[in-house]
This record gives structure tokens, sequence and C-alpha cells, in this order.
């Protein structure tokens, strides 16, 4: 177990290590950040000036030098338009995002997995063929469609829920604002965690739905049927454990996904999360912070695999984690 | 059992909804973003301007029809031609307590003049003189006609509140682009509202400041929760659901929806930002030739892209000066005429046309990119083949920096709300030591217009100026020195009961502390 640790946290280092090098090679086409600090009509040698205080002159080697040294320290830049460690800001916009997906996650598991297994055990009933039949639909529409759909149905035409924010969020811990410890927190994370579980759940639907079909027809079920083992415990016990496997892998990765990259479904809500930073530094070739960014996510990707592979060991006794099998 | 475990949720839910509703002098305001920074020389911006009027006065003010109106000045006169004189308001404080005085006037000038960003405006003035606590001194290097103008962007910061160091041992009144300082994080000027409460990027809270001077302002809104949303589908949505009072900027495509909606009103004003296209003349040497210039000229069709592409929300433009300012020469109108344009392709030697590459933003003005590939497709009515390229503002100014294209797109919108000011960046020879022409990526070059805009600067004579630069349109207008396309109007809107139309104007920047809600 220590070794498998060990060699992750190397793999941690390496990835964060090709990603900072790769930021800063394509530097030059994430655009002039001095464009959106100053005004355009600033002269050429003010705006010389401004680069030569934000560093962007000087080599590219040395600036990536400069940037190693102050990362080792924990020091990854500081952003332009915050004007606070890129790391800070991560760090402060964190919690929206995994309050976010933490709800759409739940919505995800506890529909997609009583839908999915029911659609396995019972594939002519016709809701299982109407479950199938919306999930092609869900995964036809671009959430940010979805979102916008959910605004107007709710917020414009019901007016039932907020249309946009987080509103009244309470102070937890540190950076840690909670969404859910307020009526009016809870109201506006619902929409949000809709649309974003709309992407995810026809896919999860159908991947707990196919391999539940295959686990039903492997030899060990037929046997414990033949055993005289009743239904129930056949499902539950034994083959909803296989299933879950690889939708487990799977479920990872996506999560992972959904806390990184869930730039659309945060814009069009205006949630103040990791996606929507990222979207504005982009547009605003706010750099430190993009490296950093991307650098962060690398690290949760590591994370999150290893976890995923941890829990795959636990679930599979037979899976040998150092050695790979 | 049901039913009623139903029944007493929507009540709850209906009663809490009810908390929410705001008291009536609240205003929820939501533009696409916030302010960067609250240190108001930091940066020279629309949004930075629009906070220095919520939170500070200058000494004059552009009114709705563009004249001047006083603010902290209660008076002024020329004394020389280099220097005026304005008597200040007596009995203004600062949100910190402290009275404002001459002095606060005299430190805010020395620091514009420091300000990266507004030192270029203030190049003309050569110092700001104290003749007692309610008097100052103008003083300009040389007769120059638009002090009144450059007066509407001194907004006296509280010198006492930014003087010492803080906590860091830092100076407070430093102006830090790229870092946090003091007087990016603190403020205190004279304006109608102080800032009580700042996330970035998330929601900013303004309270009405109970010694504001103004007792004539019918403005009644004693708190405003400022939120920016980027999203301007969002946005409007925010609006219709009943969640934000007033929104700003509003895309062409929504205001069908505002239109129709039974609790909100769209507000528009004519612009003055103009819109063109510049030909590289030293890249392609065709465009080197008066009748190509001319030809593509004729063959944009401005009116179409007006009509069909900005939804009828922009003005068609023949020229750069906007109507109001003074070189606004009334007799250049947009030019279509797509035979024209094929004769004076022939009569080039161009009839088979050539090809040309053409760049655009896609997230800059409104319908950038759409613009561009209409335009694209007009030329190609003359033979000219355009290979367009559209991308990120982040990544197109660089591009225009370096003239990567043959013709390329640019907006501008004067800083001084006068006509010199489109020649100096957009129509001058390009000269690195004086940095005239930066954006003159055409490279047309008039020893006229050069000296002509030159000799505008130094005429105080309004009468005389405006033949000059009524003068100087004409001939870009002979020249065709550039492809005008049209002004940007301005849209606002709010939910009906927030009297938005009395306090915008054609610089956008509404003022806040006269609005009036119901």
């Amino acid at each position: 177990m220590a070794q498998f640790l060990l060699k992750r946290l190397l793999q941690v280092i390496v990835v964060m290590f090709v990603i900072s090098a790769f930021c800063f090679g394509i530097q030059d086409s994430l655009g002039d950040p001095t464009r959106e600090l100053a005004a355009m009509s600033m002269s050429d040698e003010e705006r010389e000036n401004l680069k030569d205080t934000l560093g962007l002159n000087d080599p590219l080697l040395v600036q990536y030098g400069r940037f190693v040294g102050r990362a080792v320290q924990g020091d990854l830049g500081t952003s332009y338009f915050f004007k606070e460690p890129a790391l800070t800001v991560i760090l402060k916009k964190l919690p929206a995002t995994l309050e976010l997906a933490f709800a759409a996650s739940i919505i995800i598991i506890t529909i997609s997995i009583p839908l999915g297994v029911f659609c396995a055990i019972r594939p002519r009933h016709w809701f299982a063929k109407f479950t199938m039949a919306v999930s092609v639909i869900g995964i036809s529409i671009p959430v940010f469609l979805t979102a916008l759909a959910l605004i107007f149905i709710f917020s414009i035409t019901l007016g039932w829920m907020p249309s946009f924010g987080r509103g009244e969020i309470v102070e937890v811990w540190g950076y840690w604002s909670t969404n859910f410890a307020s009526w009016d927190g809870i109201l506006h994370i619902i929409m949000p965690a809709i649309a974003l579980s709309s992407i995810m759940l026809p896919l999860f639907i159908r991947l707990v739905r196919a391999e539940m079909l295959e686990v039903l027809s492997s030899e060990y079920v037929k046997f414990a049927r033949a055993k005289g083992m009743d239904s129930l415990t056949v499902y539950f016990k034994h083959a909803l454990k296989n299933t879950m496997l690889p939708v487990i892998t799977v479920g990872g990765v996506q999560i992972g996904i959904m806390v990184a990259y869930t730039i659309l479904t945060e814009s069009v809500f205006q949630w103040p999360g990791m996606g929507f930073m990222f979207l504005e530094a982009v547009n605003r070739s706010d750099i430190p912070l993009i490296t950093a960014y991307i650098m962060f996510v690398g690290f949760l990707f590591v994370i999150v695999n290893t976890l995923v592979d941890l829990l795959y060991g636990l679930i599979n006794p037979m899976v040998d984690l150092v050695s790979g099998k | 059992m049901k039913n009623r475990f139903l029944l007493t949720t929507c009540l709850v839910m209906a009663s809490l909804l009810s908390f929410t509703t705001v008291n009536a002098k609240d205003l929820r305001l939501a533009y696409d973003a916030d302010p960067v920074t609250l240190d108001i020389h930091e940066q020279l911006s629309g949004g930075m301007l629009q906070l220095s009027h919520m939170s500070f006065d200058p000494l004059i003010r552009w009114t709705k029809d563009l004249a001047f109106e006083n603010r902290l000045a209660t008076s002024y006169k020329r004394l020389n031609p280099t220097t005026v004189r304005f008597n200040l308001r007596k009995g203004v404080k600062f949100h910190s307590g402290n009275p404002m005085t001459a002095a606060d006037f005299k430190w805010t000038f020395d620091r514009l003049k420091v300000s990266p960003d507004f030192k270029g405006i203030f190049a003309n003035f050569t110092e700001l003189n104290v003749i007692d606590d309610h008097t100052i001194d103008l003083v300009t290097s040389g007769p120059y006609p638009l002090v009144l103008h450059t007066s509407t962007y001194i907004f006296p910061m509280d010198s006492k509140f930014y003087t010492g160091t803080d906590a860091n041992g830092n100076d407070k009144g430093a102006i830090v682009k790229n870092g946090a300082s003091f007087a990016s994080t603190n403020m205190s000027g004279t304006g109608p509202f102080k800032i009580t409460s700042r996330e970035q990027g998330v929601k900013i809270v303004f309270e009405r400041f109970d010694g504001y001077w103004d007792k004539q302002s019918p403005g009644n809104v004693d708190r405003i929760v400022f939120t920016p949303i980027k999203d301007e589908q969002t946005r409007v949505a925010a609006l219709l659901s009943g969640d934000v009072d007033f929104i700003a900027p509003v895309s062409p495509n929504d205001f069908g929806q505002i239109k129709a909606a039974s609790n909100a009103e769209l507000i528009t004003l004519p612009g003055t930002r103009i819109i063109t296209f510049q030909m590289n003349q030293k890249r392609k040497k065709e465009l080197q030739d008066q009748r190509v210039r001319m030809a593509i000229v004729h063959a944009v069709n401005n009116d179409a892209i007006v009509k069909k592409i900005m939804k009828g929300f922009a003005t068609t433009a023949g020229q750069m000066s906007p109507a109001g300012y003074l070189g606004y020469n009334p007799k250049l109108k947009p030019r279509y005429d797509l035979q024209l344009a094929k004769q004076l392709m022939k009569d080039a030697g161009y009839e088979n046309g050539f090809s040309v590459t053409m760049m655009a933003p896609n997230n800059r003005y409104v319908n950038d990119d759409k613009i561009a590939q209409a335009v694209a497709a007009m030329l190609s009515k003359i033979n000219i083949k355009v290979d367009l390229q559209t991308m990120p503002k982040a990544q197109y100014w660089p591009a225009f920096d370096d003239r990567a294209a043959d013709i390329m797109m640019i907006g501008w919108h004067s800083d001084t709300e006068d006509s010199a000011n489109f020649y100096e960046f957009l129509a001058m020879t390009p000269d690195q030591s004086t940095g005239m022409g930066v954006y003159n990526s055409g490279n047309y070059s008039s020893d006229y217009v050069d000296t002509t805009t030159l000799a505008a600067n130094r005429e105080t004579d309004s009468g005389k100026r405006a033949e000059m630069l009524q003068a100087i349109e004409a001939k870009i207008y002979q020249d065709a020195g550039f492809i005008p396309l049209h002004w940007q109007n301005l849209a606002w809107a709010a939910r009906k009961g927030v009297d938005v139309d009395p306090i915008v104007n054609a610089l956008n920047f509404p003022y806040l502390g006269d609005l009036v809600v119901q």
C-alpha cells in the first residue's frame, strides 16, 4: 500500500511539472493581459512598463525558472485580476464547485442506480423503454440549453426559483460557505444541480443497465438462481457489486471532470465556482491563474484516480494494486 | 395527508419568497462585470468610470444632451489662454467625514498625472494650482480647447484618507496595477453611494451616503446590491424573473423578449462608438490605390448591416465623428453603390479582383464576427476574395499590434468626447516617438490630417475648431482612408417602476445617485 501511494505521489509531481511547462510554452497564445488591465488609449511606453512589472518581457526560461522556484515554496503566482495568490483564489472558489458537484452526484446516484437496475431487471417493461428513450434526449440536449430552459420555466414563468447566483450562503469554516444550511441556499443550488446532472444521468443509467444486463447473464448468477436464491439477494448482494466496478471507474473520472470543468453550467447560472473563474481567466489572459488552475486540475485527477483505484481494490478483493493485476 | 404536506410546502415556499422581495428603495443592479478595483485611477475603463460616478463626483459632468453640468465646480472662467479658474462647492464632505477642499483636488490631479492609464489624457495639463480652499486653477501647456472635456475626469479623492502608510508599510496612495494596494480595497469619495461590503466577482453592497452634498438630487435609492452577471441571457432572465431591477448591457437579440415582457422596459440611446475596418496599405500594395479603397467603401452596404445584423440597433456612419461632436460633418453620408464599386475596380485595373486576409474579434463589439462575415461576402461581389479569421479579443489585440492581416476591424470611442481623439489614434501617421496613430493599422497618412489635427488641439475658438475638424473628416472621406460601418447604440433594461430614462446618457454612465425608484 505504501509503495502504491508513493508511486502515485511521484505521478502527481510529474503531472504538475509537465502541465506547468506546457502552460508556459503556450503563454504567447494565451493573449496579452495588459489589454484587460489597462486602457486602449494607454501609450505603448506605459504598456511596456506594465509588461516589465509583470515580468512578461523576460525570456521564457527565466520566467519559468522563477515560477518553479516559487512553486516549490507553495506560491503558484498572483492572479492579475484578483490580486491575490492564485492558489488562494482557487481555494476560495473550490467549495462552490464541490457543493454543486456533490448535489449533482446525489441526484445522479439516487436516480441512475435504481433506474438502471430496474431497466436491466425488467427490460421489456414500458417504464424501462420510456426511460431509455428519454435518456437519448438527455444526451442530445446540451447542458446550457437545459439550464436556460430550466431558468425560463422555473424562474421567469413560474417564479419559483432564483435565476442566478449562490444566494444566502452560510459560512462554515475557513473559505467554506455552504448552500445547504439555508432554504435560500438550497433553492439556489437546485436548478444548477439538475442542469449539471442532466448531462451525466443518461450516461449512468445506460451504463448501469448495460453492466447489469451483462452480469445477469453470467454463469455464477445462473448458478445462484439454480441454487434457489431469491431474486433480491441475487440482484443486490451479488450482481450489483460486480456491476458497480466499471461504473465506479467511469464515475470517478466523470466526477473529476464535473469538479474541474463545469464551465457552461456555472456561466449560465453565474455560479461563482472554479469553472466560471477559469473561463474568466482565459478571457482576460490571467496567465498565473490559468497555469495554477490547470496544475490544480492535474493534481485533482491524480487524486481522483487514486481514490477510484483504492475503492476498486476494496470492492473487488482479487485486485492487487501494487502489481497492477 | 400527502395533499396537506404539499400545500404546507407551497405556503412555506411562497412566504419565504415574499421575504425575499425587496424594500422599494433598494436597487438590485446587474452589469456584465464588476469593477476590478476600488482605485479609480488604476484603470481607465467604462466600468471604473461608472464606479467613479457612483462613489465620487467630478468637477463637471456630461448631461444627456452632451452639455456640461456643474457638480463640484460651482462656476468657472478662462483667465488666459492657458488657465481656467474653477470655484469649488462649499460644504462637501467625503465618506470618511473629511471636508473637501482644494488640496484634495491638487492631490488628485498629481496622482492622475502619474497614473499610467490617465496620464495620456492629462498630457496637455501642466499643473493644478490651489488659490484658496475653494478655488483652483487648471494650467495647460498651451491654448487647449478641451479643458472642460478633461475636467469631467477629475473626481477628487479624499487626500487625507489616502495619505500615510498602510498595515504593510506601503504608501496608501500608491497605484498598483498588478497587485493589491490600499486604494484598490478602500475608498473614500464625495459620491452618493459608499461601499459597505464587497466580494470581488460576486457582490458589492452600496449604501447611500447620508452626508451627500447634493440635496437637490431627486434620487431616492438607499441601497444598491450590485451583482455581476456575465452571461447575457442569464442577465435578462434575472430581470424578467424579478431577481434584479436594472441591467446593462442588453444585446439586440434580447430586445424582443424584454419588449414583450409586462414587467420590464427597454431604454436605448444612440452611442458614440464607431465600428470600422482599416485597410493596410503597407501590407497590400493594391490598397495604396485610392480607387481600390473607394471601391471597397462603396461595396459595403452599411444599411443592410445595421438592419439585418444589428437589428436596427446602430446608426450608419460615413465618418468617425458622431452627430453632436464638433467634427461631425453633415455632408458625409455613408456610401453604397455596387455598380460604382465595380467600375472603380475596373478603372484601377483590378477587374478580376485579388485576395486579402481579414481579421476581426468575436467577443469585443456587438455582433463583430457576423459583421466581418457580412463585409467579406460584400467584398466578394467586387471580386475581392477575403480570407477571414475571427478570434477572441485576448488573441486579437496582439494580432492587431502586429498588423497581422490586410483588413482589420477596430471600434473606437473618444475618451474626451471630442473628434480630435479619433484622428489622433486612428488617422494620424503612426509615429512611435509622439505616440500618434497607435491604432492606425492601415498606415493611412495625410500631411493635411496630421497638421490640422495638431492645430485644432491648440484652437480654443469652437467655431474655427469645428471647421478644422470637419475639414479633416472630409479629407479622410475623399481619400477613403478607412471603411466606416456604424456607431453602436446603447441599451439598458429595468423593471417597471425604476425610472432609468432620465439618468442614462450616451457615455453609458448612468447617474444612479439621481435615480428615482417607485
